[in-house]
């Protein structure tokens, strides 16, 4: 191979492409023991000369495990993608350029551009690796700015695997541990589906409490299934929803007004396209995310599978959850059904839901599940409402809002045509305020409203005054006691 | 809500008079209980000041402007400016006199606002992080601020106004209160 001979003088980009598949495929394999440090892994290629000729121009490996090969190509495409994006967005400018383009420099381009961005996919995925310790999870990365990422395992609070539509079809996924303050970046992406679920099981061991030398061999934690959300209801659910119609109602009839009263085609598109994506993602996208929606225990806390297109998996270990809100949408009353959300600490929005429809009976057995201790028709039956003379503050929803406490959880709800009732663990409050603007003083009224550790507020609006003080009082009170019997970060232990 | 006021002659609207200093105040009735303080009545000299330094310039700076460019007469237009400043100067008496705060056995308690009243309760174990800043100007008056932090970013929990040694000898308080009772997330 005459070509592998010149690759260590010849520049760096040429000979990144096949690289990866040649020298670092026997090392991956042994995933679950320690790498030497340095950077010489990729010796064991079966050509010492020219590995080691090689790994001298490469930066230094960190210790620990690699992601998964497949992971370069991911970012290889990045800047093409970037391009794309680009040229969607300036349309103009872009068919501009292109006309002037000729073959020959749009292969130059192709020639320079595509080694850059594998030679970059091919390095980024060179200095990352991670590695689990007793007490955290360790992500080494950066070319340049060299980052380390250390995820105590004893703060965590869900551990993510997603698996997207074209990992899928590769066999990869996507481990996220979600901790307050990390960001997107403490991600392993990829690494290969049975690796992952071997990961997550020793993550969750080792975040369990259970004996460092047993973790590793623990293996994943026996589930049972609570809830299956069966297709048709889905469907039936999401037909039943206000906003998707609205969007799709919006989308038809908002860029034909436009139109017609001013005659562009242009300013009608722009007005659709984004009420389109609003359609998309209450009708279709959200099909596509809650489909199959599954909800398991294990002792190692919930779990929740969904998804149609791209696999999506979240465990979140017992005591995490810092609120619980039940919603009602109008149509749904009829049925009986509602949607269940929860909030984690340290999670993004994105899968802050614990059922996406389910008949309230069925919710609150899940949620007896999540919140032990609390039942849901005692926490709607507890709401009261808010004095008569909070119509003046807030005409006609006054009725909608109201207050209530059980031993367990802070309740307070919310909406007249979509309802919504909000549940906050004792145990899980940060600080209790009350805030009292100048009408709502004229009227003897008072907000208060409640922290938790997601970066969430429950407030119970529009309460008198005397009670807003006496609720903040006791709040405060009871929050400190439900600490005290609040359960271990270990939760095995 | 954000009640603080540095230098905004606007907002703080004419309340209940308070008694000056720490005393309870009508900002939160029914909290006889505690024993509450005030901050430091240096806070509302350097607030007046700002407002003094600011304002009045700007002001006068406008008038010569509408004389000379309008015309004598459109100088009418700055009366109710000037009367917004005068109201600012007393409505940053009633501000100050409404921040206070009270520790508890098990809390802090910090309550103002005239207008927009606000009270916060931070129970000492979810306090993650406790901080005193001290600004060039805050320093000139000897001034401190707290800062209190919870896992919660909504929590929004500070004291202006203290001496630095009040705010030193709390901060060593709450610290070590937070550690004999910490509780995570």
């Amino acid at each position: 191979m005459p070509e592998r001979q010149e690759r260590p003088e010849g520049p760096e980009r040429s000979e990144t492409p096949e690289t990866p598949e040649d020298s670092e495929r026997p090392e991956h394999r042994g995933w679950r023991r320690d790498h030497p440090p340095g950077g010489t892994g990729p010796a064991g290629s079966g050509e010492p000369a020219a590995a080691r000729g090689l790994a001298r121009l490469l930066p230094a490996r960190p210790e620990g495990r690699r992601l998964h090969p497949v992971t370069p190509w991911r970012r290889t495409w990045a800047p093409i993608a970037a391009l794309a994006v680009f040229a969607v967005q300036d349309f103009n400018r872009a068919r501009e350029w292109f006309t002037q383009l000729t073959l020959g420099w749009l292969l130059v381009a192709f020639l320079l551009l595509l080694p850059a961005a594998a030679a970059y996919g091919f390095l980024s995925w060179w200095v990352t690796s991670y590695q689990v310790t007793n007490t955290e999870l360790r992500i080494r990365t950066g070319l340049l700015f060299r980052r380390v990422a250390h995820i105590r395992l004893d703060r965590l609070q869900a551990v993510d695997v997603t698996r997207p539509l074209l990992a899928r079809a590769v066999g990869v996924a996507k481990l996220k541990l979600d901790v307050v303050g990390t960001n997107d970046k403490d991600e392993l992406a990829f690494v290969g589906e049975a690796d992952a679920v071997a990961l997550r099981a020793e993550l969750l061991a080792r975040a369990a409490g259970i004996a460092p030398e047993a973790a590793p061999s623990a293996g994943e934690a026996p589930e049972r299934e609570l809830v299956r959300v069966p297709p048709s209801r889905l469907t039936v659910a999401l037909l039943l929803m206000g906003t998707g119609w609205g969007f799709l109602l919006a989308t038809i009839f908002v860029p034909v007004l436009i139109y017609s009263w001013t005659g562009s085609v242009g300013a009608a598109i722009a007005t659709g396209v984004p009420m389109l994506g609003g359609a998309w993602v209450a009708t279709l996208g959200r099909y596509l995310t809650e489909y199959d929606w599954k909800v398991a225990e294990s002792p190692d806390g919930l779990r929740l599978d969904h998804g149609l297109l791209n696999r999506e998996h979240a465990t979140v270990p017992p005591g995490r959850v810092q609120s619980v809100r039940i919603v009602e949408p109008l149509l749904w009353r009829r049925l009986d059904w509602v949607r269940v959300e929860l909030e984690v600490a340290g999670s993004d929005i994105g899968n802050s839901v614990l059922l996406p429809v389910a008949p309230r009976g069925v919710a609150a057995g899940v949620l007896a599940r999540v919140l032990p201790g609390v039942d849901l028709d005692e926490a709607a039956r507890v709401a009261r409402p808010v004095p008569r003379r909070a119509r003046w503050a807030v005409p006609v929803w006054w009725q909608g809002y109201g207050h209530g406490v059980t031993d367990a959880v802070f309740a307070t709800r919310r909406g007249l045509l979509r309802r919504e009732l909000t549940l906050v663990p004792h145990a899980k409050v940060q600080s209790v305020r009350l805030t009292q603007g100048p009408w709502e003083r004229r009227l003897r009224l008072a907000d208060v409203l409640v922290d938790h550790g997601a970066n969430g507020t429950a407030s119970a609006r529009l309460r008198d005054v005397d009670e807003a003080y006496a609720i903040v009082d006791a709040q405060a009170d009871r929050s400190r006691t439900g600490r005290r019997t609040a359960r271990p970060d270990r939760w095995l232990t | 809500m954000e009640t603080g006021s540095e230098g905004v002659p606007t907002e703080r609207a004419p309340g209940v008079e308070a008694p000056p200093g720490g005393g309870p105040s009508p900002a939160a009735p029914a909290r006889d209980d505690v024993e509450w303080r005030g901050v430091e009545r240096a806070l509302l000299r350097m607030r007046r000041t700002v407002l003094l330094l600011t304002v009045p310039p700007i002001l006068l700076a406008q008038t010569v402007l509408l004389w000379v460019l309008v015309g004598p007469v459109w100088t009418v237009l700055m009366v109710p400016l000037v009367a917004v400043t005068v109201f600012g100067w007393f409505a940053l008496g009633r501000n100050w006199r409404s921040w206070r705060y009270a520790e508890r056995a098990d809390d802090l308690l910090i309550s103002r606002g005239v207008l927009w009243r606000e009270m916060t309760v931070v129970p000492y174990g979810r306090m993650q992080l406790v901080e005193v800043t001290s600004g060039p100007l805050e320093r000139r008056y000897g001034l401190a601020r707290l800062q209190l932090h919870t896992a919660a970013a909504a929590t929004d929990a500070a004291i202006p106004g203290l001496v630095p040694e009040e705010a030193e000898r709390l901060r060593d308080r709450l610290t070590e209160l937070g550690e004999a009772r910490s509780a995570g997330l």
